[in-house]
């Protein structure tokens, strides 16, 4: 079984190992490597990452319940924190570089285009995830609180891969897979935390 | 016929600016040198210069034939450069079938001597908002038309894609309903901005572009512009299209290119031209609305989009 404390060695490795797509792909951008339509691919790419990185975190919090999992609890502010970073990244590309700071039309997208609103909403979802999430402010909430803000994730996850399902325009195999993942994951909380506890007493 | 990558990278180099290209006879060299096509497709580059509209610049042979929606060869944009290997070309035949006088397989070899190959350069607009500028070589669709001699009952053509999944990996996924069928209107066929193309920059068209023959309408998405044609019906209703059938609130039969009428998962009213930062705005029928508005006088486009 991993300890916690030897868990934590490595953790500095896996901060470099999902810090570094995000590098590699500006370099490439910058360097005209990343095809023929480098926006949207660097679109593509980071909102992808993003994506994966929520699930991770619902992954996570599900399995450290396990005692044999425990330590992955280490690493879910980490991995969170980067699934906003992608997301960030993912919202910049679409304003400075898909849209130039056109502003207007940007606007009219969001309010628009579902898939847009979709992306937008679990955007600002996660906002409030990101600002709590300094121990110090845990402390401040209390941890009642806190949770009950970190719920977000999950109708934030779902909206994004509806956001990456609606954009999808053929073979929606992917985006459903994450559709799914997210909805068993929250299922499975939903029964622990919820049903379970009213059915054992 | 493949394609020598020092070949390619050569044709980075001497796009875009007429400068440059004029000033290029080493490139003018590499594509003297290309050889072995079914027709004698230009590659001059004057040709395709005069022919560019203001604002316009060639894109380049790499960007064309590396970024394509073919999904017969996979959904990625480099797939069908990729996956497209196994696809044979040759030898081709074009099935003229229904309400015509001389229906028959007709060989492209012999259809191509009785043709005459001409430059096009035309702006592709995809549905994504994304264009590129691509000087095609090919003849309009009307001197096939007259070679089937239709009936007055035809009214609309519906085109198919050829259907080969041993040669056309995408065909054994169900990413769309196969073959690839498309439509157009009689007076849309007829017009003589469509045509169908069989080269581009000089060279017969790669797998990936649509390889032997496909349909260039320059004025609608480029979905509209079926690749491989392995055959054409001449029919007296709308026919079926591919991507109509499958999201009709998406994609409308007629998919002109329309600034005013946005889908709902791409603005219509701004495109990125590929190798530019900043977007361009759409034009009205792509740009062609003195040539090709008159086919659609009368008709409400926002519900005919």
């Amino acid at each position: 079984m991993i300890s916690t404390k030897s868990f934590k060695k490595i953790k500095p490795l896996i901060f470099i190992l999902i810090f570094s797509p995000s590098i590699y792909w500006s370099f490439q951008f910058i360097n005209g490597s990343l095809g023929v339509n480098p926006i949207e691919k660097l679109m593509d790419n980071l909102g992808e990452t993003a994506l994966r990185l929520i699930v991770l975190t619902l992954f996570i919090s599900s399995l450290s319940e396990y005692k044999k999992f425990r330590f992955l609890i280490e690493i879910r502010r980490m991995i969170g924190l980067f699934a906003f970073f992608y997301v960030c990244c993912h919202f910049l590309t679409y304003i400075v570089l898909d849209h130039f700071f056109d502003i207007n039309f940007i606007i009219k997208d969001i309010l628009k285009r579902p898939f847009i609103t979709f992306g937008f909403i679990s955007f600002v979802l996660l906002i409030p995830l990101a600002l709590t999430s300094p121990k110090k402010i845990l402390k401040k909430l209390g941890y009642k609180v806190w949770k009950k803000i970190h719920y977000l994730i999950y109708p934030a996850a779902i909206l994004s891969s509806v956001h990456f399902y609606m954009l999808v325009r053929a073979n929606k195999i992917e985006p459903a897979i994450y559709i799914f993942l997210i909805l068993l994951l929250l299922l499975y909380r939903l029964f622990y935390k919820i049903i379970r506890p009213l059915l054992v007493r | 016929m493949k394609i020598l990558p020092s070949e390619i990278t050569s044709y980075t180099n001497y796009l875009n600016r007429r400068k440059f290209i004029k000033s290029s006879i080493a490139t003018a060299g590499f594509l003297g040198f290309s050889g072995g096509l079914e027709a004698n497709h230009n590659s001059n580059q004057d040709v395709y210069n005069d022919q560019l509209d203001e604002n316009d610049f060639l894109n380049s042979y790499e960007d064309i034939t590396t970024y394509n929606n073919f999904y017969e060869f996979g959904m990625g944009k480099s797939d069908p450069y990729k996956n497209s290997g196994n696809f044979k070309p040759k030898p081709w035949s074009i099935k003229l079938e229904g309400l015509i006088n001389n229906p028959q397989d007709i060989d492209l070899e012999k259809l191509l001597q009785k043709v005459t190959i001409e430059d096009r350069v035309y702006r592709l607009r995809c549905v994504e908002a994304w264009s590129m500028v691509i000087p095609w070589q090919g003849f309009p669709l009307s001197e096939l038309i007259k070679i089937a001699d239709p009936l007055s009952s035809a009214k609309f053509i519906q085109f198919v894609t050829v259907f080969r999944p041993d040669e056309m990996p995408g065909q054994k996924k169900r990413l769309l309903s196969w073959p690839y069928v498309e439509g157009l209107r009689m007076d849309e066929a007829t017009h003589p901005l469509t045509i169908l193309s069989t080269g581009l920059y000089g060279h017969d068209l790669l797998n990936q572009s649509g390889a032997p023959i496909r349909l260039v309408v320059p004025w609608k998405y480029g979905f509209k512009s079926i690749k491989s044609i392995s055959s054409i019906r001449f029919v007296d209703k709308q026919p079926e299209a591919t991507w109509s059938m499958m999201a009709p609130s998406e994609y409308g039969f007629y998919s002109n290119v329309n600034n005013l009428v946005d889908h709902p998962r791409w603005s219509q009213g701004t495109e990125r031209r590929i190798g530019e930062f900043k977007r361009r705005k759409t034009l009205p029928f792509n740009g062609y609305e003195e040539e090709v508005s008159y086919l659609y006088k009368g008709m409400d486009l926002r519900k005919y989009y």
